[in-house]
């Protein structure tokens, strides 16, 4: 299975050639050619501009038997300690939107032990119907008892679309979820529409983020998707907004789960966190020492925000593996991020592009880290910090 | 003791850039390696083997194209026992669901499999899906964002795992399934015996009549997800430099800041 | 250069030169700034089984000789030969065992060797005795089933990390030189203690340590060979280890070389890169044409010593690839240093460091005059039985 070339189209001009990340594609008599090399990751459709490639198509073309009776959009509500999670809230009213185009009812799951009241906002942020599931076995989050549940409910009550936040739960659970019910699911989106034909389009970066791709379920239901936190804006709709409160009980042996949770532990402090915070304080190896992190700790605190370090900066021993923004650390997508002194290596980068708003601070104009940023300071960090904090004193 | 460890070959990600002028996507070089997640992974069962090292047996199973079979060879370079290649044309174009239903297929071919680890996820596609969802196909419990293995018992696991707000401690029973971060130990280098091993190793190849899977479970057919548009994300274009004295553009970043309703300004 | 080298010889250079890259060029500086001993690049080399290079197969190691020894620690002298150094130090203290030793020592000591969990040294050198060698005071008196051990070793490679030594002394001192043996000593044994770490020019991450024997008690069986074997068990190591300081040597003039050339080619002067001149071009091509000769003689010599395992001219032969190759290191890294110019000096580039520690290799296991001695008397014995006259 490799990528189509439609060789009354392809005009043989090789651009195709040098952007196949697998080198799959060779020129042969004048016309682009695939190898089996191919991963049918799509970047050389976009690429070419006479609409020559297209990909081969996935599945049997078969619907699935039951197909019309999916109906309405899910979003499963994830809490933490007694309240919603943001992301929740950010794809209902995503969700709302959608649904509206669709003319079909959203629908928001709850799954905990003594959630009482939390229903009320998700009817505010635009649910129409909440389906609570309360057990003794959901008070701590498990993937199988979770994932049993939420398959079960989408089981009985069929919903089109399914939609979870790409929290480190969603991105554990929902796979499981997705496999249950033998449907497709799209990680980590952007971007979520409806298409002519009333599919879901789900946008997600992918390659480190530096291309975006569009895809499709077409022939699996639900169609699933987990969706970055902070990408869209939530909405409330109204003060109290009234909707239906549906109790679920479910087949007791659903709630069994092999795994015990022994214990679970939260982070405190400025260096809690970076996933969660709104504002994240990065720093490189430009700040030299770990006791020159304390003027990024007190900066973060200052704007309730969390500080994070690039690896250099971990391996000199100023900051803790947990930290660590970039490939192989944690991926953050902040309202504000700030690099304080990293260079901005392609590794830090692809764990912070997703942040609403990028400010760079470095002393050197020809570091990387300015290419990605929307705003840049070139100036000595020791110096612009200092004066930063101050007026964020006065500000408060 | 038997461990399967899941490993994929990926594009180094440095290949991939945009061209800055053009905005398109310029591929310099084709070279591959192994997920550097995957990298944990085996680093994780490795260090289990090293303390029974007569009883734990590990091996690496990949799906992917003919040359994908590097990527075990480096792994069994390492120390892992034995290696599985999936590879045929009907598996191309899988989506995760396709690659979960082949790699289950052929764990189950394998036999008794007491623990299978994976990395955290693969860095071209970023998904994090293959192993819950092969989990899920085996009926094993799984963990994912495992930091730190221990045993309690012979066949019962203390492991710890990150989450968004801390972290959390889980008693796992065996057979499982652990997605692994690079918190389990810095990947070992390659050894002079074990690489000798691994030059004249055959690596079994299995396709889709080995597994006894049809053409149309697998591969682009078997899969549920369509890529229908590939396009370059929208760069910050609108760069701003903020000049002028240290404190002016302290003052000129604030201000920015806040009217863009930066929260805690 | 091909020299024809086997897929296994290949295979230790790729994976020597591996480490290299990922492990040790990343801390090599820091290391030598905290004069720290490098554990961790140990673990690795460890894992990678090259601590068994020449211990026996049947006591866990790679059975191998002195050529692929040369080859890993060439390929690990790129790196550092601080951490080379530390390497190689444990295989020369394992070698009197894998030498001499009784299948009992063998048992004992190079399985744990081999695979790198214990790292060995060689202690001959004393505060009195380091070029004269004979002058070693040290004495070991046995006493029933006991050696007691008492006196001073001196600037001991691994002194201190390493858990098993092996130590040279008196054990008559009326006969001399036939007087010495040689002992196995471990850490922990009682009377046995370590003075402080030396501070010094180069291989700074390297330790390098005083031993301290206060009536220190070691069981009889841990004698190696017999009484009286001490100084033959020296001369014998010494023709087997010495074409490695050589490797050491080469490995560190080809880094020299390599970051030179690299150098040359980026520096812009006078609108174009300094290779482009003359000047530069005679300098690098003096310091490639030395270490290629320095590496063929290396090569060869091991490839001899190998094959010919009592070969006559052994000493003479060691003791070239030696000096050679030492000479060859100093001369490359200083030239290094002026190719790079001011940033030579700098602690930012790395050639500084080579500089610094190239100096060694003149200098330990046997200084490179003493080496000339060797060869020069070895010349004079091999042309007193040649019967032929060379002058008409």
């Amino acid at each position: 299975m490799k990528a189509l070339i439609d060789e009354n189209l392809c005009t043989g001009c090789g651009t195709c050639i040098d952007v196949c990340p697998v080198g799959a594609i060779t020129l042969s008599e004048g016309k682009a050619k695939v190898s089996d090399e191919c991963t049918l990751c799509g970047i050389c459709v976009d690429s070419c501009e006479f609409g020559a490639i297209s990909l081969p198509k996935v599945g049997t073309g078969e619907l699935p038997r039951d197909y019309e009776t999916y109906r309405g959009i899910w979003v499963y509500a994830e809490w933490r300690h007694g309240t919603i999670h943001r992301v929740s809230y950010e794809l209902l009213s995503k969700a709302r939107q959608l649904a509206d185009k669709k003319h079909v009812p959203l629908a928001s799951v709850l799954l905990g032990y003594r959630l009482n009241g939390l229903e009320r906002d998700l009817f505010n942020y635009g649910a129409d119907i909440v389906y609570v599931v309360d057990h003794p076995s959901l008070a701590y989050f498990t993937d199988e008892a979770y994932g049993n549940v939420l398959a079960y409910l989408a089981k009985e009550y069929r919903p089109e679309i399914l939609l979870a936040g790409a929290t480190s739960i969603g991105r554990s659970f929902i796979p499981r979820v997705a496999a249950l019910l033998k449907t497709g699911l799209t990680a980590d989106c952007t971007d979520l529409d409806i298409n002519e034909e009333g599919l879901l389009v789900q946008t997600r970066p992918a390659f480190g983020g530096n291309i975006m791709a569009s895809i499709l379920c077409p022939y699996g239901r639900p169609q699933m998707a987990t969706v970055r936190p902070r990408v869209m804006e939530a909405c409330r709709l109204a003060e109290t907004r009234s909707g239906v409160l549906e109790r679920v009980s479910v087949p007791e042996e659903l709630f069994k789960s092999r795994i015990e949770v022994l214990e679970e532990t939260v982070c405190e402090g400025p260096s809690a966190s970076i996933v969660e915070a709104d504002v994240v304080i990065s720093g490189g190896r430009g700040l030299g020492r770990k006791e020159n992190f304390r003027m990024l700790e007190e900066l973060a605190r200052l704007v309730n925000g969390a500080v994070g370090a690039s690896r250099g900066a971990v391996e000199s021993g100023f900051a803790d593996p947990s930290q660590q923004v970039g490939q192989t650390g944690r991926t953050v997508a902040p309202v504000l991020y700030m690099a304080v002194g990293i260079s901005g290596a392609i590794q830090h980068v692809v764990g912070m592009q997703g942040s609403r708003i990028i400010v760079a601070v470095n002393k050197d104009p020809q570091a990387p880290i300015f290419n990605v940023c929307h705003y840049g300071v070139v100036a000595d960090l020791f110096e612009f910090i200092p004066e930063f904090i101050k007026l964020v004193k006065g500000g408060c | 003791m038997h461990i399967v460890v899941c490993v994929k070959q990926v594009p180094e990600t440095q290949n991939v850039k945009i061209d800055p002028t053009t905005n398109t996507l310029v591929r310099q070089g084709v070279a591959s390696m192994m997920n550097p997640f995957d990298r944990f992974a085996l680093e994780a069962a490795l260090r289990i083997k090293d303390m029974d090292r007569d009883n734990v047996n590990i091996t690496v199973i990949t799906m992917g194209p003919p040359q994908a079979k590097e990527v075990l060879i480096d792994a069994l370079s390492r120390g892992a026992d034995d290696a599985v290649l999936l590879s045929d044309q009907a598996f191309a174009g899988a989506d995760t669901w396709a690659t979960s239903y082949t790699l289950a297929s052929a764990i189950r071919k394998l036999g008794s499999v007491d623990l299978i680890i994976c990395g955290k996820q693969a860095i071209d596609g970023d998904t994090a899906q293959v192993g819950p969802e092969l989990a899920t196909l085996l009926d094993l419990p799984y963990a994912t964002y495992v930091s730190r293995i221990e045993f309690l018992e012979p066949r019962v696991l203390k492991i710890t795992r990150q989450t968004d707000e801390g972290t959390a401690v889980w008693k796992v029973p065996l057979p499982a399934l652990l997605t692994v971060l690079k918190d389990v130990g810095i990947p070992r280098v390659r050894s002079y015996r074990a690489t000798l091993r691994a030059r004249r190793y055959e690596v079994p190849i299995w396709g889709i009549s080995d597994l006894r899977l049809s053409k149309e479970s697998v591969g682009l057919k078997g899969s549920f997800t369509q890529v229908i548009k590939v396009f370059s994300p929208q760069r910050a274009k609108d760069r701003t430099f903020i000049e002028g004295s240290v404190s002016e553009q302290a003052a000129r970043l604030y201000e920015l800041l806040k009217k863009q309703g930066v929260p805690g300004l | 250069m091909d020299y024809f080298l086997t897929e296994e010889q290949r295979l230790l250079q790729e994976i020597a030169y591996e480490i290299v890259k990922e492990r040790i060029r990343p801390v090599r500086a820091e290391l030598d700034e905290k004069e720290e001993f490098p554990w961790a690049i140990m673990r690795d080399l460890a894992q990678s089984d090259l601590f068994g290079i020449w211990i026996p197969k049947e006591y866990g190691g790679l059975g191998m000789g002195i050529l692929e020894n040369c080859l890993v620690v060439e390929q690990l002298a790129r790196g550092c030969i601080g951490i080379a150094t530390t390497f190689a130090a444990s295989g020369l203290g394992a070698y009197p065992i894998v030498l001499f030793g009784s299948d009992e020592l063998k048992r004992k000591y190079l399985p744990p060797i081999a695979r790198g969990e214990k790292l060995a040294a060689f202690a001959l050198t004393e505060p009195g005795a380091g070029s004269d060698v004979s002058a070693i005071r040290t004495r070991a008196v046995r006493v029933g089933d006991e050696y007691i051990l008492n006196g001073t070793k001196q600037w001991i490679t691994n002194g201190g990390e390493a858990d098993i030594y092996s130590v040279f002394a008196i054990t008559d001192p009326s006969k001399g030189p036939r007087g010495a043996s040689c002992f196995v000593v471990e850490k922990g044994d009682p009377g046995f203690f370590f003075g402080k770490k030396e501070k010094k020019l180069g291989i700074r991450t390297s330790a390098t340590r005083e031993l301290v024997f206060n009536d220190c008690r070691i069981p009889r069986s841990r004698l190696i060979g017999k009484e009286g074997l001490g100084f033959i068990i020296a001369m014998k190591t010494f023709d087997k280890s010495r074409p490695g300081i050589g490797a050491l040597g080469v490995g560190l003039a080809q880094e020299a070389l390599d970051i030179s050339v690299e150098y040359a080619r980026k520096r812009i002067q006078f609108g174009k890169p300094i290779i482009s001149f003359q000047v530069i071009q005679h300098k690098i091509a003096d310091m490639a044409m030395k270490i290629e000769a320095a590496r063929a003689l290396i090569y060869s010599a091991a490839r001899y010593l190998d094959t010919k395992a009592d070969a006559p001219d052994a000493s003479k032969i060691a003791a070239m690839c030696k000096v050679f190759a030492s000479d060859v290191a100093v001369q490359v890294a200083l030239e290094a240093v002026q190719v790079l110019g001011g940033y030579g000096y700098m602690r930012d580039y790395p050639v500084e460091k080579l500089l610094r520690d190239s100096k060694i290799l003149q200098i330990y296991e046997g200084t490179n005059e003493i080496q000339r001695n060797i060869i020069g008397q070895e010349l004079n014995k091999e042309y007193g039985r040649i019967k032929e006259s060379f002058i008409r």
